[in-house]
């Protein structure tokens, strides 16, 4: 097996035969291999580009989720595998292209230079290089600098209910014979040329982003935030320009690693939705990820080959160590793995695409249960025995308790007695009590800082742990400060109302929602 | 200046915990420690008053801290519980042996019977035989499946309701990743889940009352406590493929030190697509034991030895099941291929 891992631009190496000779291609057996891939699998430089394109149509294609006509914002890093990405899309939408895609195509480019530290001379150079490849494509192109968190609005962490698409199987053929229709009738060139955006980022919005990231005390924590606002500016963009669909260019060795931290950042509740095919989480937005049948390397070689331009951006884990951060870990973990073991990427592949989501994507669900960061349904209920619990009884333990609380164990020469009636009542109450009593404990004995554990209610767990890490949440955007006030408010309101006197003892009472976002308390038997 | 313990805030700070941080002295970590088990057994409910449990007993650091914390927690909480160790012997001389003689030597200081298993009488074989036969390459295969089930023969013989097993925090993480690797979502599914269900007549209830308990601080506890363990890695080399996933753990620990409750979380909330294909539980023509396959795992694995054809269990061989059940003898390309798989 050859190996590529970070030296992409190496020469290509001669595929030879035992005895000496050129290998055939095994697709065509004709003409002289150049490339190998995986295995012994030797292919030809036409056949390896008629893989890689076959792949990405066939990919579309089996998931069905991108319709004829429809808006699609590509996120273009500037990486191997997005610009990649947008090559197989400009191959799929030229004119001679067999199985043409029929989607209009936008490109976004978010500047993260600002999160990284690197100076606005630099940031204007790969903007400018960016720029080049993006105009040569003729496609419409936004350049959004990160700093644009700080103005979005508090929508962009709601889940707004998706376009009505029609959903049975036949829908997608029928839409593709419509507009197949449609297009015959007008075959006038669609020329309305959208416009074409740069955003400068400014200098005071620059330093706010940068208190927010320096706040993180952790480069797991930083690397989190960005790809967390990252995230929201990417929909926004696509929302404020109308865009229904943002390709992502995940390839599938970035999204084995992704697999992996996720998990060992708590985010296994959510790897459905971060790392398959398509991501609906927000609703009217639709993220999908065409590249996750590519392997890094394969992405490299058909860069190198087929001279597909990519800009290199240093990141926040550029030239740190192995052991900087969670994603940096895991990322040489897998690498390292792979190695030994070729079959490592695909397997942890695989089993991302065995696993969903643990609660439904409906967007008419509550968005008080949707996290406030990640937009993803919040995995902390209190269900008995748990991690969570776990943890939080953990932390309830180590704290300064004090040798007068009662209910506490009393330390008496050396040994330990309990005098401990609410532990006792754990086991003969049937663990009911039990449960009460413990989120009543963690609440109380909690002494962090008011807002931080405000905050905390509307997080996943995985989310709660990135703000665990930050020194001040106040640095964080205001549309994610302002929808934490509102959703405190609701969950007080609706607390009030659930312990309002309405109810008799006996009684059946429900709580219904009335669009509007205000609850009732009704009394089912009274009616 | 010495740090004071931030729980108690009288006595000076000995160790800080691995798990949140809190500095703590030697008394309160021992109190956490021993409430935190008892609140894991207590919410989820493992046992039930006046169950006969067996303690999994290896005479390692694990096994010793859980026998000490259940037989403290047992008096302490009035459990009604009645204890016992129960051990396995696998035969490796140098390692089994004298670890096993810790286990005798525990079954006096906690007052506790203690029963042991071995493989000999159980199978026949020992491992220093098996290792004999088929090398130190797939060893590790053989110990694991042969060692469930004499767990569950030797609960059996002791007529006990639950097995308690002293896996932790760690191990639990360590099996999430594991699996992930493997791409086995079976397991994945159930990996985390802190006590099997009752599967059947030949399986007793397992349970992991140390699941949330890091290694950290069960070295720690046995290390203050100055229990009696065993603590040598076994002669038979560790499973290579594991070692990786393990030093990753301790990384992932050393970057950030709630990553292993953090993965173990991440286990408890992954749920398996629907009509993702999964194994169905039946049970072992032969000898009643549970299996997703017409013959359980240990005995294709003993069919395998007694043949002098180790491979057949080792690769899938699913087809020669049949031939297994009705004792015929394999056909002479089948032995061939299966010998030839073992260079």
């Amino acid at each position: 097996m050859c190996e590529i891992n970070e030296d992409f631009h190496d020469r290509l190496e001669c595929v030879q035969d035992v005895e000496g000779g050129l290998k055939k291609c095994v697709k065509c057996k004709e003409a002289n291999a150049s490339v190998v891939i995986k295995g012994g699998d030797a292919h030809c430089r036409a056949c390896f580009k008629e893989n890689f394109t076959h792949k990405f149509r066939a990919t579309l294609g089996k998931n069905r989720v991108i319709f004829p006509g429809e808006k699609v914002l590509l996120a273009v890093s500037g990486g191997p595998s997005s610009c990649s990405m947008l090559r197989q899309v400009q191959e799929g939408l030229s004119q001679n292209a067999h199985k043409k895609l029929r989607f209009l195509p936008g490109i976004v480019y978010i500047d993260e230079g600002g999160a990284v530290f690197r100076s606005s001379e630099e940031r204007q150079k790969t903007v400018a290089q960016l720029q080049a490849i993006f105009k040569a494509t003729g496609y419409p192109f936004h350049i959004v600098p990160l700093e644009q968190v700080l103005d979005l609005p508090s929508s962009t962490i709601l889940t707004a209910p998706s376009a009505s698409q029609p959903a049975h199987t036949g829908a997608y053929k029928t839409a593709v014979d419509q507009f197949i229709q449609h297009e015959i009738s007008s075959s006038a060139a669609r020329e309305v040329q959208e416009e074409t955006d740069v955003y400068e980022s400014q200098e005071p919005h620059t330093q706010a982003l940068q208190k927010l990231i320096g706040s993180a005390k952790t480069l797991t924590a930083k690397q989190d935030l960005v790809n967390t606002l990252r995230q929201h500016v990417l929909v926004h963009t696509a929302r404020s320009k109308g865009y229904s669909k943002v390709m992502l260019g995940d390839s599938c060795t970035r999204l084995a690693v992704k697999l992996l931290s996720n998990i060992s950042t708590g985010r296994g509740a959510h790897l459905a939705q971060d790392t398959g095919f398509s991501d609906t989480r927000h609703g009217d937005v639709i993220l999908v990820r065409p590249m996750r049948d590519y392997s890094a390397k394969e992405i490299a070689y058909y860069n190198h080959v087929f001279a597909v331009p990519s800009v290199f951006i240093p990141g926040l884990d550029t030239k740190n160590a192995d052991k900087a951060s969670i994603h940096r870990l895991t990322e040489s973990f897998v690498n390292k793995l792979q190695a030994d073991f070729p079959s490592t990427v695909s397997t942890i592949y695989r089993t991302s695409e065995k696993l969903q989501t643990v609660c439904g994507s409906s967007s008419t669900a509550d968005p008080c249960d949707r996290c406030l960061l990640c937009v993803c349904a919040l995995d902390t209920a209190d269900d008995g025995v748990s991690a969570l619990q776990a943890t939080l009884t953990s932390e309830k333990l180590s704290k300064f308790r004090g040798n007068t609380r009662p209910g506490m164990p009393v330390l008496i020469s050396g040994e330990l007695r309990q005098s401990a009636p609410t532990v006792r009542d754990c086991r003969s109450g049937e663990g009911e009590n039990c449960g009460q009593a413990q989120v009543g404990g963690s609440c109380c004995s909690s002494d962090m800082k008011p807002e931080k554990t405000d905050l905390k209610s509307t997080l996943c767990y995985s989310c709660q742990l990135i703000v665990k890490d930050l020194s001040s949440v106040e640095c964080l955007p205001q549309y994610i400060l302002s929808e934490a006030m509102r959703r405190q408010r609701r969950s007080l309101m609706r607390k009030e109302i659930t312990f309002a006197p309405v109810s008799n003892v006996g009684q059946e009472k429900t709580l219904v929602t009335v669009p509007g976002s205000e609850l009732w308390a009704v009394d089912q038997t009274s009616h | 200046m010495p740090v004071q313990c931030s729980c108690c805030g009288e006595k000076r700070a000995m160790l800080k915990r691995p798990k949140t941080g809190h500095s703590v002295c030697k008394d309160c970590f021992f109190w956490a420690f021993e409430e935190e088990v008892h609140e894991t057994i207590v919410s989820a409910k493992l046992f039930r008053h006046g169950e006969r449990v067996g303690i999994a007993a290896s005479g390692g650091k694990d096994s010793t801290v859980l026998a000490h914390v259940m037989k403290v927690l047992n008096e302490r909480y009035g459990y009604g519980l009645e204890l016992m160790l129960l051990s396995v012997d696998e035969g490796i001389t140098g390692y089994r042996d004298d670890s096993l003689e810790t286990v005798k030597r525990n079954q006096q200081q906690y007052e506790l019977p203690l029963k042991i298993v071995s493989y000999e009488e159980l199978y026949g074989w020992t491992m220093d035989a098996i290792v004999k036969q088929v090398g130190l390459k797939n060893n590790c295969t053989f110990c694991g499946v042969f060692r469930r089930q004499a767990l569950d023969r030797g609960a059996i013989m002791l007529k006990v309701d639950k097995i308690c097993t002293g896996h932790n925090a760690d191990d639990v993480a360590e099996t999430v990743l594991m699996n992930v690797l493997r791409g086995d979502v079976a397991r994945l599914r159930r990996c985390t889940a802190i006590s099997t269900a009752s599967e059947g007549e030949a399986v007793v209830p397992r349970c992991k009352p140390l699941k949330y308990a890091y290694e950290k601080e069960i070295v720690l506890y046995a290390y203050f406590k100055k229990l009696d363990y065993f603590s040598t890695e076994c002669i038979y080399s560790p499973n290579a493929y594991r070692g990786h996933a393990r030093t990753f753990i301790k990384d992932l620990e050393s970057v950030r030190a709630s990553s292993i409750v953090d993965i173990i979380h991440s286990g408890e909330n992954l749920s398996v697509r629907e009509g993702v294909k999964m194994p169905v539980q039946g049970t072992c023509n032969r000898c009643g034991y549970i299996s997703s396959q017409a013959l359980c795992k240990a005995c294709v694995l003993l069919e395998g030895l007694n043949r002098g054809l180790p491979r057949l269990g080792i690769s899938k061989h699913h087809r020669l099941h049949g031939k297994i059940l009705a004792r015929q003898p394999l056909t002479e390309k089948e032995e061939r291929k299966l010998r030839s798989e073992n260079s």
